[in-house]
């Protein structure tokens, strides 16, 4: 293996990876509030890729002009979608089980995984081009055509590089330092902080937690439907059921970066991602491990990762330690 | 009318009954006290006028309106403060950022200033204004949470246990801080297990017995009564 193939399976797995982190990022600031593993998250990513789509099938206006342009409003329709599946799922699913026990709102999590890909793959309202004519279906049966950002790829030193993956990291840069700020800057940030240390003591403080919570999952559901449409640019398709793997992936990454800590979720991705492109792709160049390299493996060493991460370090790369509270 | 009013209050855990149908009132100005052994209900009953527990019978009215169905950050906003048992400051956030909270409804400018009162009443949290709050000892995290809790200007102030832990001497300087606050017009309820230093505090003090006031009287009284003598202050 070269090293600019080295450098090329390493930028994949950080595209890659920033992508996961984008989905992380909702799974870790909710179980920092509420403890619940909301498993119909990758589900909301799934939503955000559709709505994006949704927007850009209906609306003939979008299909004149650049995608460049059009990314703008494909984005803020699949925002509004997850946003509002997110904060519904919060409200009518997960709030009546607060104080159940933890089994009750993880199995609910689930149902609600397959109610919205059963919904998307019945109901979906969509239109295909076919013989240079749009026609209307319903459900998504089958992998939907997502449009491709026009433009040749970029060529860095050999590496190449879609606007795409540009768009990812874009996505995944511009979270993070608005994340930042919100947490340390923002009057709701640090009651969102306050929250998840003693939700109690935060009430105690004049806090709406139940306020704060709601915001979590909007918070989280933006940034997956940005993940979203970056998955969708990145492989050219999407299917209903999408977000189950990458769920489970983002998922991996949360608790990689230590669950709880957004920025531990976004480094959580991108080592998994790095983890996986380079298990997937270095493996298959050296002969004797080479049935275990390609890509039908990767799924495999992601999840080693997930249970090496278990065993060594519980708590994860940022993790805190459990049992602080005074 | 009294700034506290609690009627038949009823709570409950699942079955089991842990406040039996208690009242008592608090007027403005006053220190009053809620003493007993542990399990006795007491920190249920703050618990429930704070709004972090419902009651399952019986009211509570404070300043005048009725606090059913009022949410815990809402109750806040009327100007009832609760510095909990067990002091539970924020561990990872540093002493100033637990002030700041305490003062998280307000918008006015007068809040540095008040800041600056704590740590004018509790120097050693000024000196370490910016250390995690989980690194100070049980005293230090008292006087924190004490500090936290005044941050939003209340009217009255509810202090779960201040002395749980606490050496004599940093108990004798919680006691004599809720002292000025009472001097400062702060209306107080305290509920401790130190019965001695709670009573000689207080205008009015209750005995409270597995969910029950099985006594009450002033402070002086209930001092001097020979069952509370016999049973809290450790006399034969």
């Amino acid at each position: 293996m070269t090293l600019t193939e080295l450098l090329q399976l390493t930028t994949g797995g950080v595209v890659l990876g920033a992508m996961y982190g984008l989905i992380a990022v909702g799974y870790t600031m909710v179980y920092g509030i509420v403890q619940l593993i909301n498993f119909a998250h990758g589900e909301i990513f799934m939503l955000g890729a559709f709505g994006a789509l949704f927007v850009y099938a209906w609306v003939p206006a979008l299909h004149e002009i650049s995608l460049w342009l059009a990314l703008p409003i494909m984005l803020a329709a699949g925002t509004v979608i997850s946003v509002v599946a997110a904060v519904a799922a919060e409200r009518f699913a997960y709030r009546p089980l607060r104080g159940a026990p933890r089994l009750a709102p993880l199995i609910t999590a689930i149902g609600l995984a397959i109610v919205l890909q059963q919904l998307i793959f019945l109901y979906a309202p969509l239109r295909e081009l076919r013989d240079d004519r749009w026609e209307t279906t319903v459900g998504a049966k089958q992998p939907q055509l997502f449009p491709q950002l026009p433009g040749e790829a970029l060529q860095l030193g050999g590496v190449t590089v879609q606007w795409a993956d540009v768009l990812t990291l874009g996505f995944a840069v511009v979270a993070m330092l608005g994340l930042a700020y919100f947490v340390r800057r923002t009057r709701t940030g640090r009651a969102m902080q306050a929250a998840a240390q003693d939700p109690d003591i935060a009430r105690l403080m004049g806090i709406d937690v139940d306020k704060i919570i709601v915001i979590a999952f909007a918070i989280g559901g933006a940034l997956a439907a940005a993940a979203g449409l970056a998955h969708g640019l990145r492989y050219g398709q999407i299917t209903f059921d999408m977000g189950f793997i990458a769920g489970l992936k983002a998922f991996t990454a949360a608790v990689l970066g230590g669950i709880g800590n957004v920025y531990g979720a976004m480094l959580g991705g991108i080592v998994l991602g790095v983890v996986e492109s380079l298990a997937a792709g270095g493996l298959s160049y050296v002969d004797a491990v080479q049935q275990f390299g390609g890509g039908a493996w990767k799924d495999v060493w992601a999840f080693v990762v997930l249970i090496l991460v278990l065993l060594i370090r519980p708590r994860g790369l940022l993790g805190e330690r459990t049992g602080d509270r005074a | 009318m009294a700034l506290l009013e609690v009627e038949g209050l009823h709570v409950a855990y699942g079955k089991v009954e842990a406040v039996k149908g208690i009242s008592l009132s608090v007027g403005a100005g006053q220190v009053v006290t809620l003493i007993g052994a542990n399990g006795a209900g007491k920190t249920t009953t703050l618990r429930t006028i704070s709004g972090l527990l419902g009651p399952s019978a019986g009211t509570v009215g404070f300043d005048g309106r009725p606090l059913a169905g009022v949410p815990a950050h809402e109750i806040v906003a009327m100007g009832l403060s609760h510095a909990p048992e067990g002091r539970r400051i924020f561990p990872r956030m540093t002493i100033e950022e637990n002030l700041l909270l305490g003062a998280f409804l307000r918008r006015d400018a007068g809040v540095a200033a008040d800041v600056k009162r704590v740590y004018d009443l509790f120097p050693v949290l000024g000196e370490r204004r910016s250390q995690a709050a989980g690194t100070l000892s049980g005293g230090e995290q008292q006087m924190l949470a004490m500090g936290r809790a005044l941050m939003c200007r209340p009217k009255m102030i509810m202090l779960d246990e201040p002395s749980m832990g606490l050496s004599p001497i940093v108990t004798q300087l919680i006691m004599s801080t809720i002292a000025d606050l009472r001097s400062e017009g702060i209306t107080i309820l305290l509920v401790e297990q130190n019965a001695q230093a709670a009573l000689t505090l207080a205008d009015h003090g209750h005995v409270m017995e597995t969910g029950r006031i099985t006594l009450s009287g002033t402070g002086p009284d209930l001092l001097t009564n020979e069952a509370v003598r016999k049973a809290y202050l450790g006399e034969d």
